[in-house]
């Protein structure tokens, strides 16, 4: 038997997505689409001079599992350094690929993890990835930008 | 044809004829291995049939024959294997011809699917004899199959490409389809029956209308090919395709049905072995048809497996059988509809057996999900028709399609794991 896909706290945050609106001023934008399910989403960050995310947020539209991706996502990359962020995305991405374990390995995931049983589940991992490649463009985009 | 036994008796008279005009979907269920299979430990509900349908075991008996038994490649060798396999091939064209009620069977060209047959009549016919504004009709409602080989097309050599548009029910619009008809229009390609709405398309009048203007006429037949008998010859369609997977058959093969009188003068798709007649450095002679059209080695097992299926379709009384579809059909939309908050998208009034339907509160995809965690299997997606998801405003939907092993209870099972997946939501 797979692990439960709807959990709580990914329905929860289906339910009432938290920081679910445009940044006016954000530092870095990017879209994020998923044609096989029609998801389709931006993420605005914004990056305060000294390299912490002052803010992030997302609209869009989407399933339960690329929604409650990207609100927790929002709320965790808050306060972060723009490094921290890209090991975040990294950790994130071998987490849902099934590559993470993070009951036995070293991470900064939090409850990030609750997306830890969406590797048995290959069509949705994309789902969850989606907010994250999104953020993760934005950000990079940004990097071309300021070295210019 | 299996004998009409009821409990081990064997009917006549009286009782035959009541047995044979009343559809008894559980003879056919067991023809279908793959209905047997658990699925997250409950029985295998299969709602995906627009997607591919399950085979019949004597289409898997047919493919696993060739490979124990009567492996060869065809017209090539002289041995006992590969005349064997080539008469089993060439039998199967005539099958295909006979279930197309085609007149030649020169007119039947083996495919990959009906992707590639379309791509052959976009390279081969519309490279040859269309030109920059020219125009090409397909409708609002094709699969991507019948749109990205015609944009390639357009792009190559400056076509137009227009567009039929539909209602909100998502019927084709006929008058504006005449309004787009001209002397430019060259070719009309459109679906007979559309896999995201299970709207049937007036093909015939649509054919008729395309010859007045000079153009030919193309059907993709992909879904048709289960929900109605096809004689290209009534229909006077120029090119018809199909695949064999939609049609109880293998992966991997197709068909293009083409006049001959098109086929006889467009040039090879692609170029290679069987396709010729000679080859010298300085030229090649194309061979004749239909192997003009079917360069290296064919699917072989594929094409012996299809006319099994053609064959097991052949037992069946086509108008019992879709009488009986229907019946489900209208059943599951009434039961569907019962749903508080489910909405069906596609209402044509000549429909067939695909029931397309969106959930308030719940997007297709963890509809899809929750589902098949009951052990139903339904499509979710956009069911490679893009614009008519933009035309609903809707990103995707949950898809049910039904072949004739699908029963009632099914439609209950897939009711109640909507319900379920509602609660999880609390939708």
């Amino acid at each position: 038997m797979r692990d439960e896909l709807y959990q709580q706290t990914i329905l929860e945050h289906n339910r009432n997505p938290r920081n679910f609106k445009k940044i006016d001023g954000a530092t870095h934008v990017a879209e994020g689409y998923n044609p096989l399910c029609g998801d389709h989403l931006w993420v605005y960050v914004k990056v305060n001079p000294n390299g912490i995310i002052a803010e992030a947020a997302f609209e869009g539209s989407g399933c339960a599992i690329s929604k409650a991706s990207a609100s927790m996502m929002t709320v965790s990359l808050k306060g972060k350094s723009v490094e921290e962020a890209n090991v975040l995305f990294e950790e994130f991405h071998q987490l849902v690929k099934g590559e993470l374990k993070p009951d036995v390995q070293a991470n900064h995931l939090e409850k990030l993890t609750v997306f830890s049983g969406i590797w048995q589940y290959p069509a949705r991992v994309k789902c969850a990835s989606l907010g994250w490649h999104t953020m993760h463009g934005a950000l990079e985009k940004a990097k071309t930008v300021s070295t210019e | 044809m299996p004998v009409p036994r009821h409990g081990g008796v064997i009917l006549i008279g009286d009782q035959f004829e009541a047995y044979m005009s009343t559809f008894d979907v559980h003879r056919y269920r067991s023809e279908f291995p793959n209905l047997k299979i658990n699925v997250h430990g409950k029985p295998l509900v299969y709602l995906d049939n627009a997607a591919t349908t399950l085979k019949p075991r004597c289409v898997i008996d047919a493919v696993n024959a060739y490979y124990v038994t009567g492996v060869s490649n065809v017209h090539r060798g002289v041995h006992f294997l590969s005349e064997q396999a080539t008469a089993a091939f060439e039998y199967s064209r005539q099958v295909v011809r006979q279930f197309l009620h085609a007149r030649r069977v020169e007119e039947i060209i083996f495919t990959k699917g009906a992707t590639e047959s379309l791509n052959l009549l976009a390279y081969s016919y519309g490279r040859h004899f269309l030109k920059k504004g020219d125009e090409i009709i397909i409708s609002y409602m094709e699969h991507h199959s019948n749109i990205v080989p015609w944009q390639m097309l357009a792009q190559e050599i400056g076509v137009v490409l227009k567009v039929i548009p539909i209602n909100d029910k998502g019927e084709i619009i006929f008058d504006e389809y005449l309004k787009l008809l001209s002397d430019k229009t060259k070719i009309v390609s459109v679906v007979w029956v559309s896999n995201s709405l299970g709207t049937v398309n007036p093909v015939k009048a649509i054919i008729d209308a395309a010859h007045k203007q000079g153009a030919v006429a193309i059907i993709d037949a992909s879904q048709a090919v289960t929900h109605t008998s096809i004689n290209v010859q009534e229909l006077d369609c120029d090119f018809l395709v199909f695949s064999g997977h939609k049609v109880l058959g293998p992966t991997g093969v197709g068909v293009l049905f083409g006049k001959e009188k098109y086929l006889e003068v467009m040039p090879p798709y692609q170029g290679g072995g069987d396709m010729i007649k000679s080859v010298t450095f300085k030229e090649t002679t194309y061979n004749a048809l239909p192997y003009k059209f079917e360069a290296g080695t064919p699917p072989i097992a594929e094409v012996i497996g299809l006319r099994s299926a053609l064959e097991f379709l052949q037992t069946v009384s086509w108008d019992i059988m879709e009488e009986y579809k229907h019946e489900l059909l209208e059943y599951g939309t009434k039961a569907l509809l019962s749903v508080e908050g489910v909405r069906i998208i596609g209402t044509a009034k000549d429909k067939t057996s695909i029931i397309s339907f969106v959930v308030d509160g719940i997007h297709p995809h963890d509809l899809g999900t929750l589902v098949d965690q009951e052990g139903v299997a339904i499509r979710t997606g956009h069911h490679c028709t893009q614009p008519v998801m933009e035309f609903f405003k809707i990103p995707a939907t949950a898809r049910a399609s039904l072949a004739l092993y699908n029963t009632k209870e099914e439609l209950d099972t897939l009711v109640k794991a909507i319900n379920r997946a509602k609660e999880v939501f609390n939708a």
